[in-house]
C-alpha cells in the first residue's frame, strides 16, 4: 500500500495549494495545407485542426478526473503560419479567422503559432505576414501571434526588432477599446522554442512531428507552501526542497503528457516545467521569492533569490521527466502574479529590475503595461535589450509589453481571467530612435562558433 | 486497473459502512484499507480494484462524490498510478 502521507501530500497540493497542470497543448504541423490561394489554405488548415485536435477537451478533462490533477487549459499549436501564407501575401487575415474559428469549435482556450521565424532575414512575404499581425489579433479572440527577432547563432534582426515596435503600437491602437489587449497575445523572441506549450508564444516548429503532445506543469503554490515548513534554513536547504518539490510536480506533468499522447493518438513531445503563476492568491512567483527572505519583489537579492528557484526548478524537473523542453523555468509575467502586481503598485520592482530578473529565467519582460504613448522605437529598444540578454545568454528571452492607449504611470489595466491586471510602469523617458533606425543585422557573439 | 479512495471528514459512526456499502454495490473491490485520525480529522484511504467494476473511474469518483456530500465527509477517487508517478523514483 501506498505511503498515507504521500497520498494526502498530494490530495493537499491540489487542495490548498493550486497544484495543477497549466496546459496540455496539441501541436500541429499545417504544411500539408499550404495552397497558392487564402481561402483553400485556411479550409485546409481549419479541417486539420478540427480533425486532430478534436477530442483533445474531452481527454484532458477525463484526465483531470482520473488522476484528481485539474488541468486548466487545453491549447494547440501550429506551424509558423508565415510559412502558409508566403502565396497569398496581403490576405493573410483569411487563414487568421480561419485559425479563430478552429480554437472555437474544438473548445481550446487559445491557439498558437500565428509566427514569423526571422530571427537572420526577413523575406518579402514575411514582412507582409507581420504587418498582418495588428489586424489579425483585433479580428479574432483565441489566436496567440510570436516574432522570433534573434538567436545566438544567427544575432539580432534589428530590421525586425524595429519593425516590432512599430506593430505592437499599432496592434495596441486598433485593440484601443479593450485596453490595447491585442498585445497580450502578442510575443517577440529572441531564441524562441519549437516545442513551448504555454501561450502566447507557443508553436509548432518545423523540426516537430506531426501531431505532437506538449504539456506545461505549474505549482508556485506548492513550491511556496513547501519553503514555508523550513524557515530559516540555509540556501542550499531552500534548493534542495524547490528541487524535490518540482519533482514531483514535474512526475505528475509526465504521467498527463504520456496519457494524453496516447488517447490523442499523437507523439509525447516535452514536459515544460515552468513556475506559471496566476493572478489569485497562492500562486504566486512573487511570494516564493519573498518567502525565501525579501521584504518585496524588487528587493536587492531578487535576481540572486530567482537564479537559485529557477535552477533549483529545473533540476528536480529534469530527472523526473524523460524529455525536459518549452521554456522551463520560472515566469515573471507582471500582470498574472498577484505578488507581482503588488510590487508594481507600491513601486518595489521596476522595469529595469525586470530586465535584470530575466537574465537568470525564463522568459523575460513579461505582461507589463506601459504608457500609450511610449514611442515605437523606445519598445524596439526594449526589445533589442531583451534579444541581447538572450542572445549573449544562450537562452530563450521575450518581450510582451501593452502600450495602453490614452493611459500613463499610474493608471491601472485590467485584462481579466488568467492575463490578470495591472498597473501602467514608467518606461525610462529617454529614447533610442537613432539606434534603432539603424536598422541591419546585429553580427552573432563569438562564442556562437561551436562548430 | 486501481484506484484510491480517500475519505477525510469529522469523524462519526457509519462512514467505513456507507463507503463500502457503495463500492460493493458497483463491485468494486477492497484489496486494503487503513483508517487513522489526522488532526483531529478521520481519514481513511482504500486501495480498490476496478477491473470488475460496473462503471468507469470518473463515474465512480461521482458517485462517491455526492455520497460524500450527503453525509458531509470529502472523498477523492484518484488513479494509483498518480500517487506511484509522484512519490516513488
Amino acid at each position: 500500500m501506498l505511503n498515507r502521507n504521500e497520498i494526502l501530500e498530494t490530495i493537499n497540493m491540489v487542495e490548498k495549494e493550486h497544484f495543477d497542470v497549466r496546459t496540455i497543448t496539441m501541436g500541429i504541423s499545417l504544411i500539408p495545407c499550404i495552397r497558392d490561394d487564402a481561402e483553400k489554405t485556411a479550409t485546409l488548415c481549419y479541417d486539420r485542426i478540427c480533425k486532430k485536435a478534436k477530442n483533445i477537451v474531452k481527454v484532458a478533462e477525463d484526465l483531470g478526473a482520473e488522476y484528481g490533477i485539474p488541468i486548466i487549459n487545453k491549447r494547440v499549436s501550429i506551424t509558423p503560419a508565415s510559412l502558409l501564407t508566403s502565396s497569398f501575401s496581403g490576405k493573410e487575415v483569411v487563414l487568421a479567422k480561419a485559425l479563430d474559428r478552429a480554437a472555437k469549435t474544438v473548445g481550446v482556450d487559445f491557439l498558437g503559432g500565428y509566427s514569423a521565424l526571422v530571427h537572420k532575414g526577413m523575406t518579402s512575404y514575411e514582412k507582409s505576414f507581420i504587418e498582418s499581425i495588428p489586424e489579425a489579433l483585433s479580428v479574432t479572440d483565441r489566436m496567440c501571434s510570436s516574432v522570433n527577432v534573434g538567436s545566438s547563432k544567427a544575432g539580432i534582426n534589428m530590421d525586425a526588432v524595429r519593425l516590432m515596435g512599430k506593430i505592437i503600437k499599432q496592434t495596441a491602437e486598433v485593440t484601443k477599446d479593450r485596453d490595447g489587449f491585442g498585445c497580450a497575445k502578442l510575443v517577440v523572441f529572441c531564441n524562441a522554442v519549437e516545442d513551448n506549450p504555454f501561450m502566447a508564444g507557443a508553436f509548432h516548429g518545423v523540426g516537430e512531428g506531426e501531431t505532437v503532445i506538449n504539456v506545461g506543469v505549474s505549482g508556485p503554490g506548492v513550491v511556496h507552501h513547501a519553503l514555508k515548513s523550513i524557515k530559516g534554513a540555509s540556501i542550499d536547504e531552500v534548493a534542495e526542497t524547490i528541487k524535490k518539490t518540482a519533482f514531483k510536480i514535474t512526475r505528475a506533468g509526465q504521467l498527463i503528457a504520456k496519457e494524453a499522447s496516447k488517447r490523442l493518438n499523437a507523439e509525447f513531445g516535452i514536459v515544460d516545467l515552468s513556475l506559471a503563476p496566476t493572478p489569485v492568491m497562492g500562486d504566486s512567483v512573487a511570494h516564493i521569492l519573498e518567502e525565501i527572505g525579501l521584504d518585496s519583489v524588487g528587493a536587492h537579492g531578487t535576481t540572486a533569490a530567482l537564479a537559485m528557484l529557477n535552477d533549483a526548478v529545473k533540476k528536480g524537473g529534469v530527472m523526473a521527466s524523460s524529455n525536459v523542453g518549452g521554456l522551463s523555468g520560472a515566469f515573471i509575467p507582471v500582470s498574472e502574479d498577484i505578488g507581482m502586481i503588488n510590487a508594481a503598485k507600491s513601486g518595489a520592482i521596476t522595469l529595469s529590475k525586470l530586465e535584470a530578473m530575466t537574465c537568470v529565467c525564463s522568459v523575460g519582460i513579461d505582461m507589463v503595461a506601459i504608457p500609450g504613448d511610449t514611442p515605437d522605437t523606445t519598445i524596439s529598444g526594449m526589445i533589442a535589450d531583451e534579444a541581447a540578454i538572450g542572445m549573449i545568454n544562450n537562452k530563450t528571452t521575450a518581450v510582451r509589453v501593452i502600450p495602453v492607449p490614452n493611459k500613463g504611470v499610474g493608471d491601472f489595466v485590467e485584462f481579466g481571467g488568467l492575463l490578470g491586471s495591472a498597473p501602467i510602469m514608467a518606461v525610462s523617458p529617454y529614447g533610442c530612435s537613432p539606434f534603432i533606425e539603424r536598422g541591419g543585422r546585429m553580427p552573432a557573439p563569438i562564442h556562437s562558433n561551436k562548430n | 486497473m486501481r484506484a484510491i479512495v480517500t475519505v477525510i471528514g469529522k469523524d462519526k459512526a457509519g462512514i467505513i459502512a456507507k463507503v463500502s456499502t457503495a463500492l460493493a454495490e458497483n463491485s468494486v473491490n477492497i484489496e486494503d484499507i487503513s483508517q487513522t485520525i489526522v488532526q483531529g480529522n478521520f481519514t481513511m484511504l482504500m486501495l480498490c480494484d476496478l477491473s470488475g467494476a460496473k462503471l468507469t473511474l470518473k463515474e465512480l469518483k461521482n458517485n462517491l462524490l455526492e455520497l460524500g456530500e450527503k453525509i458531509g465527509v470529502s472523498i477523492h477517487v484518484q488513479h494509483e498510478d498518480i500517487f506511484n508517478a509522484m512519490h516513488k523514483i
